[in-house]
């Protein structure tokens, strides 16, 4: 090994031009710059080198200091954390259990849970596999001492339709009716001190196991295979990887949404890092979400009403995430990615992450740029106006100008669409808000997908022709809002699912937001 | 000459399941007229080691950006990357930060 001589020599960081420094043949390892005594562990940004110790401190701090900056978790709430297994959800437990150990005055407040979506259906797992992975990840939930659910991705095949709708605001929180953040913290630690001095166990329900019953030995079953072949279906019948992915995030959101609803969590934390960050911000450029960017990757997303999503892991790295969990060995467990077909192209997601860590390599501060500066966007455009106003799969404000809806009586959708070759539709006759393109809105169709150029060459990049604009006939089924279950069958309405006529092949999804029935 | 040398080679993260989900490995790298550095450990790895798909582990000669390199526990940028000499009993570890949650 190098010995340890004094600081490591200077790297020109002046002289040279945005390149990533090259530590010098015969370096000695350099001192942290914090506090000027360890060897450096990891270099930092682009080139602070920092020492194990003052790192930890580092990466604590920030996760405090995100929660504190922006006040949105109150005392005593409760709050669902989305565990994927993966290193930043990792990271992100092992915060929260760090935070609410410390002593009584800097502790967190709230009360969490964990919830695990298990998606070893679409991750081409074997069913063995899929029991291993789960039960690895029991033992790590168990370890946790937290209350945890865990959600298979079948699940999301018995959503009730209630989840494509925003729940009530909650009012009594911080606003002119309900105590600010600061009273309500104040009032807080009255009440503790009132209690009684000093730590006592059941201060935090679910934070010691004694008190807060984990719920019966959990045993990791699957669920159905017919429910599992069902879910396969609708996943190969998607027809782009872009598609894909989002359709897997989609049902993702719902499922953990769910079982917050259903819980009383009025705060979801997921555990997003600013790489992530930055790969979405562009994907969803990409994808014709470019109104919504702030929603989608901001601290914070009140979209759906009742329960909030934060994001505070929203500002590490992924460089710092891994050194974190292989210096403090956090446990992940990993899994394979989500299928992909033969032959099939990358998605937009996977061009856009290969791209920004490609360029990242060479100009090391490319993605902390594109995550400040969509840190500079603002919610407000989400909002919508009125009720009628909101995408039915992502529940945003929609972005579509008055001209274009007065053709079409309800149109409901947001995202992009790439016209569908010729495919017929049937409309159910129960679904009196759903509308058909018919040939004579032909030149709707045009103008709607000339607006959107951007994802149709997307689109086209992703070898999926948009024929449908040369067709004379297309016939692109728009999802409208949730109506009244059809009576055909008496099954319950899907939300995902169009009630099909009978006789008929069942709809399937074909893109953001579109599904299509094969004529 | 470089003598044999014999490291402890980890892979995490995810790109374990790049080598038969295998994730530490006791390697002796054979003797050869060049001492060994990263760069020909790489290559080493690519053609021994690697099973299937190297682009998705390396690109070029060094790794595919994405994946971080520590050697020693330390950060391989504070190392000299690609031109670090390896010596005996190194631990080089490797961890994938693509598609992680």
């Amino acid at each position: 090994m190098c010995d340890v001589s004094g600081d490591g020599g200077g790297c020109g960081a002046d002289t040279e031009p945005p390149r990533r420094r090259r530590a010098p043949r015969d370096s000695h390892p350099r001192t942290c710059m914090k506090c000027g005594q360890g060897t450096a562990a990891l270099i930092i940004r682009v080139g602070d080198p920092f020492c194990r110790g003052c790192f930890r401190e580092y990466f604590v701090h920030k996760f405090r200091a995100m929660l504190g900056k922006n006040r949105v978790i109150f005392p005593g709430e409760k709050v669902l954390l989305a565990l994927s297994g993966g290193s930043a959800s990792s990271a992100m437990v092992r915060q929260v259990q760090e935070g609410l150990s410390r002593e009584a005055a800097k502790r967190l407040r709230f009360i969490p849970g964990l919830v695990y979506v298990e998606e070893g259906a679409v991750r081409r797992q074997s069913p063995e596999q899929r029991e291993q992975t789960l039960a690895h990840m029991e033992t790590l939930l168990r370890a946790t001492g937290f209350p945890y659910h865990v959600i298979h991705l079948e699940e999301a095949l018995e959503l009730p339709p209630s989840i494509l709708q925003p729940g009530p605001e909650q009012s009594s929180k911080s606003g002119p009716c309900g105590p600010s953040y600061k009273e309500a913290v104040d009032s807080f630690i009255q009440q503790k001190r009132q209690e009684g001095e000093g730590e006592s166990a059941t201060s935090l329900p679910g934070h010691s196991t004694q008190d807060m019953p984990l719920g019966p030995l959990y045993t990791p079953h699957l669920p159905d295979t017919a429910q599992t072949q069902e879910l396969l279906r609708i996943f190969e019948a998607v027809e782009t990887a872009t598609a894909r992915e989002e359709l897997l995030q989609m049902l993702r959101t719902h499922l953990i949404l769910q079982m917050a609803r259903s819980r009383g969590y009025s705060k979801v934390m997921t555990g997003e890092t600013c790489t992530r960050v930055a790969i979405k911000l562009l994907t969803n450029l990409s994808l014709g979400r470019g109104a919504f960017l702030a929603v989608d990757t901001g601290f914070t997303d009140k979209r759906h009403g009742d329960v909030m999503v934060v994001r505070p892991m929203r500002d590490y790295t992924a460089k710092e995430i891994a050194f974190y969990n292989h210096f403090f060995n956090i446990p992940t467990v990993i899994v394979p990615p989500l299928f992909t077909k033969r032959r099939e192209k990358p998605s937009i997601h996977h061009l856009i992450e290969r791209f920004l860590l490609g360029l990242q390599e060479d100009f090391p501060s490319t993605i902390s740029t594109v995550y400040r500066t969509g840190e500079k966007l603002s919610p407000d455009p989400a909002k919508a106006s009125s009720e009628s106003q909101r995408c039915l799969l992502c529940l945003c404000g929609l972005d579509i100008e008055g001209g274009l809806r007065a053709k079409l009586p309800i149109f409901h959708y947001c995202a992009t669409v790439a016209a569908s070759p010729s495919r017929s539709w049937a409309p159910s006759p129960h679904c009196h808000h759903t509308c058909v393109l018919r040939p004579s809105a032909g030149s709707t169709v045009q103008r709607w997908s000339g607006r959107h150029r951007r994802t149709r060459s997307a689109a086209r990049a992703e070898g999926v022709g948009d024929g449908g604009n040369t067709d004379p006939r297309p016939s692109v089924a728009l999802l409208g809002q949730v109506p009244a279950p059809p009576e055909l069958g008496g099954d319950p309405w899907h939300p995902f699912l169009l009630q099909p006529r009978a006789g008929r092949a069942p709809p399937i999804y074909w893109g953001p937001g579109v599904l299509v029935t094969p004529g | 000459m470089a003598a044999p040398v014999s490291l402890q080679v980890e892979f995490g993260g995810g790109a374990e399941l790049l080598f038969d989900g295998v994730k530490k490995h006791q390697v002796t790298l054979p003797c050869q007229p060049e001492p060994w550095d990263i760069r020909n450990l790489l290559k080493w790895i690519k053609q021994n080691m690697l099973k299937e798909r190297p682009e998705l582990f390396m690109q070029g000669e060094s790794v595919r950006p994405g994946i971080l390199v520590l050697i020693n526990d330390a950060d391989w940028e504070l190392m000299g990357e690609l031109d670090y000499k390896l010596q005996d009993q190194d631990n080089v570890v490797f961890i994938s930060t693509l598609h992680g949650g």
